[in-house]
């Protein structure tokens, strides 16, 4: 991946090989409730089985609290259910149709957060006992999260689109991205609601691409799913 | 209540170790100072200190803001170093706004 930036003919056909050896191990991370499993979960159904779920994905923040990698994932857009409709309407599909597949591991990760308070998990309406032991395991969730950063190749962030994009975490996640020369895909998620503004997120991350997505209704997947094999091969 | 605010110099922090550094920063928000460091704190410390954070959070203590101005991007600035970096407890730092070269700080207590 270090070498995505050159452009000579050479660096392209030897990182062509270096990578049809290997697996890319992609990060999906995020703020609590973006939409992770979300998406995790809608990739299984896309490229391995509709009846397959990585997770389980809730209005409840902090759902995930242990990473889970899914591994031997295609992304493969000539299969039909990703088809661009209209191929031939783009200059470079013969380029894209040849690179358009990328064999991945997915791992869903912990929401990063930066403070986890049990009062909030009570007012989903759980217990104060549960509540606590959920607020336990979320801290442990993150600093898992955190760790897994040194083994993965590329990172989705996933954001959502409703939300502030200007966190902290957020920052700190892309900057730390940036120091280890790892790619990052932002997907906007949500972008289904009516107040979502995907282009607060460009705003946010001009450097970056910001994809606008929703995972849960599957808009938009193509253009994301385009982005990782361009970015992550 | 009283809120206690320190701003730490660039000189200061420059002498700690890694560990050291984010120690004092965590023991410094943990009895409930503002800590503002000179200079900030990378991105990956920054990481860092979100982690060691998450190993201290219990009912008391949840956990955390933080904010601060990266560095400006220069030519060969591979350090990234932050500029200014605000680290508070979550308890009394109800949010922390940032906007183009302005960071607002809501610290309620009571
Ligand atoms: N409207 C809308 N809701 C979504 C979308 N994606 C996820 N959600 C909802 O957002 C909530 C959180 O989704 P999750 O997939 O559990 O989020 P997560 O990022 O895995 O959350 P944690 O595991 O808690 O960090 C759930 O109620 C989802 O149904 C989307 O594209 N549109
Ligand atoms: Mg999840």
């Amino acid at each position: 991946m270090k070498s995505r930036k050159r452009k000579g003919i050479l660096a392209r056909l030897l990182r062509l090989l270096a990578f049809r050896k290997r697996t890319a191990k992609i990060g999906l991370y995020g703020p609590p409730n973006a939409g992770k499993t979300t998406l995790a979960n809608r990739i299984i159904h896309t490229f391995v089985d509709e009846n397959e779920d990585m997770g389980v994905s809730t209005d409840v923040p902090h759902e995930t609290r242990r990473a889970v990698r899914r591994g031997g994932i295609i992304i493969d857009l000539k299969s039909k259910s990703v088809q661009n409709p209209n191929p031939h309407s783009n200059p470079d599909s013969m380029l894209k149709r040849e690179r358009a597949k990328l064999k991945l591991d997915v791992v869903d990760t912990p929401g990063l957060a930066t403070k986890i308070d049990f009062h909030e998990f009570m007012a989903y309406g759980l217990e104060e006992e549960e509540a606590k032991r959920r607020a336990k395991e979320a801290t442990e969730g993150v600093i898992e999260a955190i760790k897994w950063l040194d083994d993965i190749d590329g990172v989705v962030l996933v954001m959502d689109s409703t939300e502030d994009p200007y966190t902290q975490t957020n920052i700190v996640l892309i900057g730390n991205m940036e120091a280890r020369d790892t790619p990052v895909i932002i997907a906007a998620n949500k972008m289904d609601l009516s107040d979502a503004a995907p282009q607060r997120i460009i705003n946010a991350f001009p450097q970056h691409s910001v994809i606008p997505v929703s995972a849960l209704k599957g808009e938009n997947m193509e253009k994301l799913y385009e982005e990782m094999t361009r970015r992550f091969r | 209540m009283e809120i206690k605010m320190d701003l730490i110099s660039e000189d200061r922090i420059n002498s700690m170790g890694s560990m050291e550094k984010l120690r004092f920063v965590l023991e410094g928000v943990k009895s409930g100072n503002i800590m503002v460091l000179e200079g900030g704190l990378t991105s990956e410390e920054q990481m860092s200190l979100i982690e060691l954070t998450m190993t201290e959070v219990d009912e008391d203590f949840p956990g955390i803001e933080m904010s601060g101005y990266p560095s400006k991007k220069g030519f060969l600035n591979m350090r990234r170093k932050a500029r200014l970096t605000v680290i508070g407890p979550a308890k009394i730092m109800r949010t922390m706004k940032k906007e183009k070269g302005l960071i607002s700080a809501i610290i309620s207590a009571f």
